[in-house]
């Protein structure tokens, strides 16, 4: 690593003679080899949160390289979409729709995966969080698109039901580096707890509908 | 803070809680107002008062007050040395911000093993900690004051790129960086607005509101708590006080915040 930090060093340094703006790809790489390092060594494993949460796979090293004003390249977000969209495992009984009020339930929860939260407890979506659902819930975040009304406009087609499960169990494979989380690919819903959170996007009944 | 005290803000959060899900913008405006009245009544002035005493008291194996250290602008000057953080330190070859600068001079000043120094981070019920109270009033010495941070020697431009990639660093079982909450104009976390970091108007006022007396916690709560509490909401592991990520991270958003002017210590819901 001793090398490494050198090289750093010395690339900041080219880099800022030459103006930021010009940090190069080698650069970026060996910077991104040196925050990992540093953060490896700066947190600690705390109840559930264990350090390997800090060991990133394919989407989260590559979109953590695209930000701010470096927009993904089209090949790079196919090839990402389609890796991602190859890991979603639709349910083996055909049926993507659960309860709503359940959903409801979950849409509303933001509990789980905290180092302060009860390992395996129930988690929840947190869906509220960042997007408009229903009428009925003010306290809705903006980070995300309005759901209002999703299954009304789309239609309740088996199409969009599968389409919405799709969505939900992992969002990198239709928008690669969107900031919605993965819920079943990363395991923070069950299938059965999608289904709902389908439900409530896709009921007729669902408030989200009305 | 008394208890009374605290049951009418309480009241007040809640009617403004209920006016904000009905009207996001004028609410807000109301909180802005509800906030500037509290102002003149920050109960972070007790942490202040308490720092001070802290600075000043001879304390540890030495036996000595913490009055020489130098927080930046050299040995004893407090006054503006929060505007300046972090920056480099020749004697301990490192980038400091203002949490790990009193744990070398508590150290090197006052005799504590760095263990020691850094053993009560944050303040809780019932517990009150040095760590608290002397970064109130450190802070408290650079408030008017604009942000000016430096990244002039080759650790300080490190620690600044490094904390831009830590900014960026998507992680954890929710893929969340910093960035995705804090990368983006007008949102927000169910009603909670989030300034977008990577904005400088943004990056100044929200980096110049910290330290702060939350209200619902009762505590002042440092920088350092700050991204503790953002990365555990991250899904991440827990954050080791000022550790060296913490302090690159901070060294980004300080810089970033610079011709801010510090509003801190600031008092928030």
């Amino acid at each position: 690593m001793k090398n490494n930090i050198t090289i750093v060093v010395l690339g900041i340094a080219s880099a800022v003679a030459v103006g930021c703006a010009s940090m190069s790809h080698n650069d970026e790489a060996a910077l991104g080899a040196k925050a990992l390092e540093l953060m490896k060594a700066s947190f600690h494993e705390q109840g559930q949160a264990k350090l390997d949460r800090l060991d990133q796979d394919e989407v989260q090293k590559v979109c953590s390289e695209y930000n701010g004003d470096r927009k993904i390249p089209k090949d790079v977000a196919d090839r990402l979409e389609k890796a991602e969209l190859a890991t979603i495992k639709y349910p083996a009984d055909g049926k993507y729709v659960g309860d709503w009020k359940n959903g409801e339930r979950i849409a509303q929860s933001g509990v789980g995966m905290q180092f302060t939260d009860t390992a395996g407890a129930a988690t929840g979506g947190n869906c509220y969080a960042c997007h408009e659902l229903t009428k009925a819930e003010l306290a809705f975040g903006t980070i995300g698109p309005s759901l209002y009304n999703f299954g009304k406009t789309r239609g309740y087609t088996p199409e969009v039901q599968k389409y919405a499960f799709g969505k939900v169990y992992n969002s990198e494979a239709f928008s690669a580096c969107s900031n919605m989380p993965r819920f079943g690919h990363k395991g923070i819903l069950s299938e059965q707890q999608i289904k709902d959170v389908v439900a409530l996007l896709m009921d007729p009944s669902s408030p989200v509908n009305k | 803070m008394s208890r009374i005290n605290r049951t009418v803000i309480a009241a007040l959060l809640a009617t403004a809680g209920v006016a904000l899900a009905q009207q996001p913008r004028s609410a807000v405006e109301e909180i802005e107002r509800y906030r500037a009245a509290l102002g003149d009544g920050n109960p972070a002035e007790l942490w202040e008062a308490r720092g001070e005493a802290l600075w000043k008291e001879k304390r540890g194996p030495k036996n000595a007050s913490l009055e020489q250290c130098d927080l930046g602008l050299g040995p004893g000057v407090v006054k503006g040395a929060y505007t300046v953080l972090p920056k480099y330190f020749k004697d301990t070859d490192r980038v400091e911000d203002l949490e790990s600068r009193l744990v070398s001079c508590m150290v090197s000043l006052q005799g504590f093993s760095p263990e020691q120094a850094k053993k009560d981070p944050f303040g809780g019920p019932g517990k009150k900690v040095p760590m608290d109270a002397l970064v109130a009033y450190i802070t408290s010495e650079s408030r008017g004051m604009k942000m000016n941070v430096q990244t002039t020697h080759p650790k300080e431009v490190e620690a600044y790129e490094v904390g831009r990639k830590i900014f960026y660093f998507r992680g954890g079982p929710h893929d969340f960086a910093c960035a995705t909450c804090h990368g983006a104009d007008n949102q927000r976390i169910r009603l909670q607005d989030l300034p977008n970091l990577r904005k400088t108007s943004d990056a100044q006022k929200a980096y110049a509101s910290w330290p702060a007396y939350r209200v619902s916690q009762g505590e002042v709560r440092s920088f350092q708590w700050r991204l503790y509490d953002c990365f555990r909401q991250q899904r991440f592991p827990e954050l080791t006080f000022v550790s060296p990520a913490s302090i690159a991270l901070t060294t980004f958003l300080a810089k970033n915040s610079n011709g801010g002017t510090l509003e801190a210590p600031s008092i928030k819901r």
